[in-house]
């Protein structure tokens, strides 16, 4: 592929953009975006960052914004459902429902097209500042494209323990979207999120999703992604986050879905005492492929962060992952581990791990391991040994591989949800097979 | 304890078995009768713990000869679930941790494994709740084990009373305890081993599989088998068990050598 090719690829996907916004700030960050988008090309294998990743079975299709959106049935949506949720935004094909919408008193949960203007200081202050696109076409488009999504403000001192619900519904083939999510959890608050990528159909589709989250001192926010997209569908998601004195943010990120799916996670500790987890699971087979780039930057003293990122991989599925944890000088009394746990499940599978410590301070404490590997023989016996079938026995630990980090999502119905998910997923149908439920 | 009209219920001739290549079994050679408790001791490496994992089928292993009848039918040629759910069971010296799996779901799909193969209902997650609940007041265990995964954590008598609850639940014809007193305080040791003792009937019997004699006082056998360079050296009753205790295990080796001359 020539680079005018896929320069051109890009300019095509530009077709679509929204009118001018009310809002002249916004309207520069977007004509700053697609300046970038411009000037970028749809990455290559040949980048250092997309190395395992290849993209352009992306570019030999083409995506439109939606226009407009059928109505979807209450009890359509209502299959997504999380009981627990305080509130929740629904996104058909990228466009807002409010229909299937409803926020909570006492907190700012509502489209981006009008918190912009309620909120518009504290939105500018944020929008686009965390999630560079100087470098990254994909959130450079997303930018470029940027007229509505999520905002979440969670006031100064308000702790809500029941779930903000995101929910992202991709009904028609061939459509792009580009969901953009804010966060802003002032000092003091606590907040749980859930990011829902789901699809009604398996055709061909785009997700380019940014989100963007900053935490205040002492702000905890808890966010859990879940990408179970359709089996064709392109995902990428850009996902930056920064945090301020003493607080804490725990990522558990799920990749279920998708043919190709990529996710940068970027977190920042920008100030003294911030703490984080960053867990993840990819859970795939057949030909899907999932690229997982985090970057824990320990950009302050006193940081602490735990990530554990594991894989299952399946078929001639390809799982990528890339941890990188950068500790700057004068990060000094920095705690950190790290750990990538892969397991295949088949001869074609692959996975490509690769953590990335940058350690510039002296006085650090940083962990990290990585294991690609099957399955226990040893435990596998066990199991059999109780008179388990080989199927049952392979099933049984497959799901604990995966169930180590669901278990670490906060909202009980997600979380029985998911282990249902992986259940079904990792029990290959044999005859004789035990049921766990 | 031996009964006249029991039926044997396994039978090993001339067992050789090897791993990665190296015979560890030289024609091992074992009857045991429904009721009866067999003990078979023996020094470091002489390939107590290698038997017993050849009986359960552990893919490491290989049979090179021999023949193992269970109930006569031959056992090596049934794979390791198969051997399970036929009533053999093992219980491990290391038994496996299995994060992420929780010990009650492990413990019922094993017991309804073994129900389905009795042809007997199996249990659902709140009726297996209140039995396996009783199965532990056998072996003094917190109920609390029941919540966390499958031996993560669990202290080494933990774990072995958890092997001893498995057992309890599947109730095999033949159970090979595989080092089962070992890592046990007095405390534990005599619970597991009474547990063992109430396990015990006339329709099934306990292969003990241990280093030292102290197990032999809890758990009383009718047989005593030494095991030496991969066979059994000398048999005898309970008494042997003290004998070895107190003289060690090199006499057997050097009585063998004296005999082995004098038939030459």
């Amino acid at each position: 592929m020539t680079t005018a090719a896929t320069t051109s690829y890009l300019d095509r996907l530009l077709q679509g953009q929204p009118p001018a916004s009310p809002l002249s700030w916004l309207n520069q960050l977007r004509a700053n975006a697609v300046d970038r988008v411009g000037a970028l090309t749809v990455p290559t294998t040949r980048d250092e960052d997309w190395r395992f990743t290849d993209i352009s079975p992306l570019t030999k299709l083409s995506f439109q914004p939606a226009q407009g959106v059928p109505p979807l049935a209450p009890a359509t949506v209502g299959q997504w459902a999380i009981p627990e949720a305080a509130a929740r935004l629904v996104f058909v094909d990228g466009i807002f429902a409010p229909e299937h919408s409803f926020n909570h008193a006492g907190l700012t949960v509502e489209n981006l097209a009008s918190g912009m203007i309620r909120h518009g200081a504290a939105v500018q202050a944020h929008l686009g500042r965390h999630a560079g696109f100087e470098q990254n076409a994909f959130a450079a488009l997303n930018t470029a494209f940027l007229h509505d999504g999520a905002l979440i403000v969670a006031p100064r001192d308000m702790a809500l323990a029941a779930p903000v619900h995101l929910l992202f519904i991709a009904t028609r083939k061939h459509t792009a979207s580009y969901p953009r999510c804010l966060v802003i959890a002032e000092s003091g608050s606590a907040l749980t999120l859930v990011e829902d990528f789901v699809a009604l159909q398996s055709e061909a589709y785009f997700t380019n999703a940014v989100t963007e989250m900053a935490l205040a001192g002492n702000a905890q926010v808890h966010h859990v992604r879940v990408q179970r997209d359709g089996a064709e569908a392109f995902h990428i998601g850009n996902c930056a986050v920064s945090l301020a004195q003493a607080s804490r943010y725990h990522s558990v990120s799920v990749a279920l879905g998708a043919r190709i799916s990529r996710h940068n996670l970027g977190v920042v500790l920008a100030a003294e005492g911030a703490e984080c987890s960053v867990d993840g699971l990819a859970l795939i087979g057949g030909q899907q492929l999932a690229d997982s780039h985090t970057l824990i930057d320990h950009a302050m003293p006193q940081g602490k962060s735990r990530q554990m990122h594991k894989c299952i991989v399946d078929g001639a599925a390809r799982a990528v992952f890339n941890g990188n944890i950068m500790v700057r000088a004068g990060a000094q009394r920095t705690d950190s581990s790290q750990s990538s746990r892969n397991l295949l499940l088949s001869g074609k599978a692959r996975v490509d791990t690769k953590p990335q410590l940058e350690i510039f301070a002296d006085d650090v404490k940083c962990a990290h391991g990585a294991t690609v590997g099957q399955l226990d023989v040893d435990e596998v016996f066990y199991l059999k040994s109780r008179g388990l079938s080989d199927t049952a026995a392979r099933n049984l630990l497959t799901y604990a591989f995966g169930a180590e980090v669901i278990e670490r999502i906060s909202v009980a119905s997600l979380r029985n949800r998911l282990e249902q998910a992986v259940l079904a997923q990792t029990q290959t149908a044999a005859p004789g097979a035990a049921r766990l439920s | 304890m031996i009964y006249q009209d029991s039926k044997t219920l396994l039978a090993v001739r001339g067992l050789h078995a090897t791993v990665n290549g190296i015979e560890i079994l030289k024609g091992m050679d074992l009857t045991v009768k429904s009721g009866e408790v067999h003990a078979i001791m023996g020094p470091n490496g002489s390939g107590k713990s290698t038997f017993a994992k050849v009986l359960a089928g552990h893919p490491a292993y290989e049979v090179s000869g021999g023949e193992v009848v269970f109930e006569g039918n031959n056992l090596l040629e049934l794979k390791p679930e198969a051997r399970a759910r036929a009533g053999v069971f093992l219980g491990f010296q290391y038994p496996i941790e299995i994060p992420g799996v929780a010990n009650s779901q492990f413990l019922r799909l094993a017991y309804n494994t073994a129900q389905a193969q009795r042809g007997q209902d199996e249990l659902d997650p709140l009726e297996f709740d209140d039995f396996v609940r009783e199965k532990m007041k056998l072996l003094e265990m917190n109920p609390d084990f029941l919540d966390r995964s499958v031996n993560e954590g669990f202290s080494g008598g933990e774990k072995k009373r958890n092997e001893i609850l498995q057992m309890a639940l599947l109730e095999p014809k033949l159970a090979i305890l595989d080092e089962t007193d070992s890592g046990l305080d007095i405390d534990a040791l005599r619970i597991v081993a009474n547990g063992i003792n109430q396990l015990a009937n006339k329709d099934n019997a306990i292969v003990l599989v241990t280093h030292y004699q102290r197990l032999l006082n809890y758990i009383v056998p009718d047989y005593v088998h030494v095991m030496e360079s991969g066979r059994i050296v000398k048999t005898g009753g309970k008494e042997l068990a003290l004998e070895l205790e107190a003289r060690g295990y090199d006499w057997v080796g050097s009585e063998l050598k004296a005999n082995a001359r004098v038939s030459i």
